[in-house]
């Protein structure tokens, strides 16, 4: 399909969904105003990263520094949250990213997007910096900016939290904030809200900070109508139940931690920091879903309109000497992060480092990784106890818990050092001379790798680095192609079907990522012509599945063009060195590692599948007009940026 | 809803929506739902059954206990609310209620509140009047739409010797597993 025929889809008199209403604030000047968005900027960009993305591509200018007044930080939510659509509260968070200096973004759910749903917000744009430490406020029709340096700033998101429910005596007030590591502005801070949720990825939380933005509250009381009521309900209806079905059991169940056994088995759970990709705590049945969950896990919730409820909340037990009582959200990529990348088994501490994450604030796949690599960084001698105080060789536990606190808040050698991630943390030791420290830092792009092993993963290798965010099991899920053998997972062949296959999940995980609903619920749906249907029954606007997979197509191209200006280069997707030099000892993939002429073969069929240069990696202008991107023609000339 | 299963005490049907918190999930469907069937829109302000979460665990909703001597009742200055000896409902006579929230402050479940439009008192119906473009083609009758929406199966409609007589049988099934379990297969 053309863009043609996307202009050709026709808007209703009325749209329904979207409260079209997008809120600009210039923390700079305190002036806040509203203004509509066009019934076309909601169809052509459907929502949350489609909005996010051409918000950045349209207004923040290329190569200035993320964590500079410059920065743009756009909120934004699709024309879904309020009603009963399963996960569909959610919002997302986009910027020019302090960890990976390329497109940001970061999406979390919770009650925040059903509150602001309705108080009227669609999208707000914040620009500047605020003189002093301040909150935004957004409760119907009244949007103010609060000093907060007496009450909340200097604290964590969860009293923040507490504190401004208190402060509106509404125990539904919703509130996303940062806490001390955003306030610091470390590169990996996170935004939480609803104490368990994260938007957590690429740094949106040090953007915040760097405008002396520490909180957005919303609350509204305003009705939600859609455009078809009576279709919709029994639409939402089937969908809630089979949300609740066998599709999402592995969700519901044991959860994501289920994946340890199963990735484990393949040689793909990162341990030890990718020294190996099995582990003996896992094949003993020591630390699996099936333990947490019979050992720990006393009660799993949901966010707003959830049906599934994977929030698996784990508590440590009244009698332990260090945390009683201690609550912790988990999933498998925290029990990955604190746990097998550390070589940490001891559950109480994985918690424990889990809990400083979300309420300092840091993203804590981001600190689970850069423990990681100093664990490894003080096995391999490059750092020591005279650094850091305390011994961390894999294992660590208690000490595990000091470094994580004191690389959130920044303090001692581990905050110096370790506090912005594993990039930054390579490229201090190296200034140091310490040789060789940026070897061990397992990031793509400058963001930490999420749980999946890439020796033995050939597909994924070129799926988690082509993310445009950086290393990024979320962009397109192409670990799928690996772990159930769509290809050969060790070989380098069929480059174009392997291209076609990333992108084909690519695609719809943006219209997902636009809607915003959660990738869990997206086998709940028939296909994409009913989650195109459900769009339209909410909004009015009859797009197809065609049609939204090419707008898919069109918001993953914008921000990769995006990255582009900011400087991005081939060698940005890349995979880190270790995968090619050093392979697992034991294990599926013992011996195995990445082969740098096989990987870049298969890069370029991802690339020419896209339709973009086979070589630079860089859309033909074909491309772009075919996707609608005439505006992006002659402007994707790197201004710098990328470091 | 069908009537037919319905126990009554002396003449009297006393039943409600119940929520188990073991199962409840806090995910504010019920809410949202509640006012959808109602009013066509979306706007769990003007909800029935409220949700509570008590942070870091605990889920529940709460929703009308139809109160044999209702202290909403007694203590409507407009006597606008009554109760339906039929269904139990405690209804509410549109025209007296005049929006004053006394009954508000009377409630001990605090799951009365006022709807944001019309400003008058908003009590679980059993989804009476919810209206009639949602119900489902293949049931043809009204019933509580929270019962048959909730994702996890928290919400059931009980009565009030129901729940003694479950109770009572979980205690029992606890207390004797050993002489029960010996004749179960």
């Amino acid at each position: 399909m053309k863009m043609t025929e996307s202009k050709e889809i026709s808007i209703p008199d009325e749209v329904k969904g979207y409260t079209q209403n997008r809120l600009d604030v210039d923390l700079s000047t305190g002036k806040i105003t509203k203004t509509e968005m066009t019934p076309e900027f909601c169809r052509d960009w459907i929502g949350g990263y489609g909005f996010g993305a051409k918000v950045l591509w349209d207004e923040l200018k290329p190569g200035v520094d993320p964590l500079g007044p410059e920065n743009v930080f756009v909120w934004a939510i699709g024309p879904f949250p309020g009603t009963i659509l399963p996960t569909s509260s959610k919002y997302g968070v986009f910027a020019k990213s302090p960890l990976t200096d390329m497109f940001g973004m970061a999406i979390s759910s919770g009650s925040i997007g059903a509150q602001a749903r309705r108080a009227g917000v669609n999208m707000i744009v914040v620009k500047g910096k605020a003189s002093e430490p301040s909150y935004l406020v957004v409760d119907d029709d009244d949007y103010y900016l609060e000093n907060c340096e007496d009450t909340v700033w200097g604290k964590g998101c969860w009293e923040t939290e507490e504190i401004l429910r208190e402060e509106f005596q509404d125990q539904r007030l919703a509130v996303l904030a940062i806490g001390q590591a955003g306030e610091r502005m470390s590169r990996m801070a996170c935004i939480t809200n609803d104490r368990n949720r994260q938007a957590g990825r690429t740094g949106m939380g040090a953007v915040m900070g760097s405008k002396n933005l520490k909180a957005i509250a919303f609350r509204g009381t305003k009705p939600i109508s859609v455009a078809y009521p009576k279709e919709f309900y029994q639409l939402a209806k089937k969908l809630i139940k089979v949300a609740n079905g066998p599709a999402t059991s592995k969700y519901r169940d044991l959860g994501t931690p289920a994946g340890l056994t199963s990735y484990n088995k393949l040689g793909m759970m990162p341990t030890n920091n990718y020294r190996e990709g099995t582990w003996d705590k896992i094949t003993e049945g020591e630390f699996t879903g099936e333990t947490l969950n019979e050992d720990w896990v006393v009660k799993k919730v949901a966010c707003s309109q959830c049906s599934i409820a994977c929030d698996h909340l784990a508590r440590v037990p009244v009698s332990h000497p260090d945390w009683p009582n201690l609550v912790a959200s988990v999933d498998v990529e925290l029990l990955y992060g604190f746990g097998t990348n550390c070589g940490n088994a001891d559950w109480p501490s994985v918690f424990k480092c889990i809990t400083l994450c979300d309420d300092y604030g840091i993203d804590a796949i981001s600190g689970g990784v850069t423990a990681g690599m100093a664990c490894e960084l003080f096995e391999e001698g490059i750092i020591t106890k005279d650094d850091l105080g305390y011994e961390l060789p894999f294992g660590s536990s208690k000490n595990l818990v000091k470094f994580t606190e004191q690389m959130i808040l920044g303090e001692g050698f581990a905050g110096e050092i370790f506090g912005d991630g594993t990039r930054k943390a390579g490229e201090r030791l190296e200034e140091m001379g310490r040789k060789n420290a940026s070897y061990y830092g397992m990031h793509i792009k400058g963001l930490e790798m999420p749980a999946f092993d890439l020796h033995g993963m050939t597909s994924f290798a070129v799926g988690e680095s082509v993310s445009i965010r950086g290393a990024c099991h979320l962009r397109n899920g192409a670990y799928g192609l690996d772990a159930k053998g769509k290809f050969d997972r060790f070989a380098y062949d069929k480059p174009i079907e392997r291209g076609n296959a990333i992108i084909a999940v690519e695609d719809i995980y943006a219209v997902i990522d636009s809607y915003i609903i959660c990738k869990f619920t997206r086998g709940v749906y028939e296909d994409d012509d009913e989650m195109a249907k459900v769009y339209e029954l909410v909004t009015g606007i009859p797009h197809t599945g065609a049609s939204i997979n090419k707008r898919g197509a069109a918001i993953v191209n914008l921000s990769k063009c995006f990255n582009i200006r900011e400087g991005w280069t081939r060698d940005d997707d890349h995979p880190p060195e270790k995968f090619f030099k050093d392979a697992h000892t034991k294990g599926p993939a013992k011996g195995v590692t990445l082969k740098e002429k096989g990987y870049q073969k298969l890069l370029s069929g991802y690339y020419k599948a896209r339709g973009w240069d086979e070589e630079t990696g860089i859309p033909t202008e074909e491309t772009l007009k075919d996707l609608g991107l005439d505006f992006v023609i002659g402007n994707l000339e790197a201004k710098g940026g990328k470091k | 809803m069908s009537k037919a299963k319905i126990r009554k005490r002396a003449g009297k049907i006393h039943q409600f929506i119940m929520v188990d918190p073991d199962l409840c999930t806090g995910c504010e469907t019920c809410e949202s739902i509640c006012s959808f069937v109602h009013d066509g829109v979306f706007n769990p302000i003007n909800t029935r059954i409220h949700r509570v979460r008590v942070e870091p665990v605990f889920n529940i909703a709460l929703a009308c206990q139809k109160c044999e001597d209702a202290p909403c009742i007694r203590s409507c200055p407009e006597k606008a609310l009554e109760k339906e000896d039929e269904t139990g409902n405690i209804i509410l006579i549109e025209d007296k209620c005049n929006g004053c929230g006394f009954c508000i402050r009377a409630c001990d479940f605090g799951v009365i509140s006022l709807h944001l439009d019309t400003q008058k008192a908003l009590v679980c119906d059993l989804c009476e009047g919810m209206k009639e473009e949602f119900i489902d083609p293949e049931v043809g009758e009204r019933e509580p739409q929270c019962i048959i929406l909730c994702p996890k199966e928290a919400i059931s409609l009980k009565n009030v010797e129901q729940i003694g007589e479950e109770t009572r049988f979980d205690a029992v099934r606890r207390l004797f597993s050993d002489q029960i379990n010996e004749y179960e297969s």
